[in-house]
């Protein structure tokens, strides 16, 4: 009775099928997010209004209802906003040791003075708002950036990162707290964005 | 003439090709998808194309997360709700003075700890205007929820400008 016997393959083409069948449950129920986007604060609902701001101090920026952009009382494209908030922002004024700026009479005196305010319409689109604060944020962090380069040798998103990383040790994410403060209180964010009247 | 026919004969008895790999090959894409993508939590009900932007932060921790849709309402959901802006939130929608409301809602199904990192996530469609917005942001900080993110994809911010009217 020793007959040697193969054992008889099992049959595996119907696995495929039923993967097939997973993987389009998956593709259907499933979505890739879009999970990024551009942070803000928004102010506190009784603040009051700050009182005396410098002209020189305040860039201001307007988008109408035909999404114009107008910058410091000049109609400007969004390609060279980036440079201006940059400009204003870094100019140093009086005593302000890091900024390059030429320092002259009409922009801001000092990055931790300078505000900015957007002033949409009601009409004003969306993206073209968005593209604003995009411009806006992206001067910021590359002062921000250059700063901390110069400093401490890495950019600030880095340190960020790192700072929200799990695996740094307690100390290490002190001294990295110590040093994002030191480079946010460098150039503070100050975006101002007033009520618009109803139109 | 002999030695093709043997030839011949050798090449009709070839086994089938072996088919046991689809399967592993399939469940490796399958697995790459349930890894790389979440279950959709929302129907989505309104028009939602977003702007794009490139100074972008992640928002990967998607449990202190509030979602706010706005946008046009979708084609299907028109003849019940009419054209226009509308607001969505957890797969209805919402009229502005309810959004804080709802976004409160939202807040306190969420563990203690997290209560005070909670985020909210503007997802708005490109066509919308700015009016909703600023209504949305007033109805926020009536509410205390002052932690916003306008959600966008990566992108280049200079093909925002083209008007879509």
């Amino acid at each position: 009775m020793a007959k040697h016997r193969t054992t008889q393959e099992v049959n595996a083409g119907s696995m495929a099928d039923i993967a097939f069948l997973l993987l389009i449950f998956f593709l259907v129920t499933a979505s890739i997010e879009t999970d990024s986007g551009l942070n803000r604060m928004l102010p506190q609902k009784n603040q009051e209004a700050v009182a005396d701001i410098k002209e020189r101090n305040l860039f201001e920026i307007s988008i109408n209802n035909a999404d114009e952009i107008m910058a410091n009382r000049e109609v400007i494209q969004l390609e060279v906003l980036r440079k201006g908030v940059t400009e204003f922002i870094d100019n140093g004024g009086s005593n302000c040791e890091y900024c390059l700026g030429n320092g002259t009479d009409e922009l801001s005196e000092h990055p931790g003075k300078a505000i900015i305010s957007i002033k949409t319409e009601r009409n004003t689109s969306y993206p073209v708002y968005v593209s604003v604060q995009n411009e806006i944020l992206g001067a910021y962090n590359h002062l921000r950036d250059r700063e901390s380069l110069r400093l401490f040798g890495v950019p600030l998103e880095e340190m960020e990162l790192e700072y929200y990383k799990e695996e740094t040790n307690e100390e290490r994410k002190q001294l990295l707290k110590e040093h994002i403060e030191v480079i946010r209180e460098m150039y503070p964010q100050k975006i101002l964005e007033p009520e618009t009247v109803k139109n | 003439m002999i030695k093709f026919n043997s030839f011949r004969s050798v090449n009709r008895n070839l086994p089938a090709i072996s088919t046991a790999s689809l399967p592993d090959i399939v469940f490796i894409l399958l697995f790459f998808f349930m890894t790389v993508t979440t279950i959709k939590e929302q129907n989505l009900m309104v028009e939602n194309t977003l702007p794009k932007a490139t100074e972008t932060e992640k928002l990967d921790k998607r449990d202190r997360i509030i979602e706010i849709f706005v946008g046009n309402s979708t084609n299907t959901h028109q003849s019940m709700m009419g054209s226009g802006t509308r607001i969505q939130m957890n797969n209805r929608f919402v009229a502005i003075e309810e959004v804080g409301d709802y976004a409160l809602q939202a807040l306190y199904q969420m563990p203690e700890h997290l209560r005070k990192v909670a985020t909210v996530s503007i997802k708005a469609d490109v066509a919308v205007k700015m009016g909703i917005i600023e209504d949305l942001k007033k109805e926020l900080r009536l509410v205390n929820l002052l932690k916003i993110n306008y959600t966008t994809f990566e992108g280049n911010v200079f093909d925002n400008q083209m008007r879509v009217d």
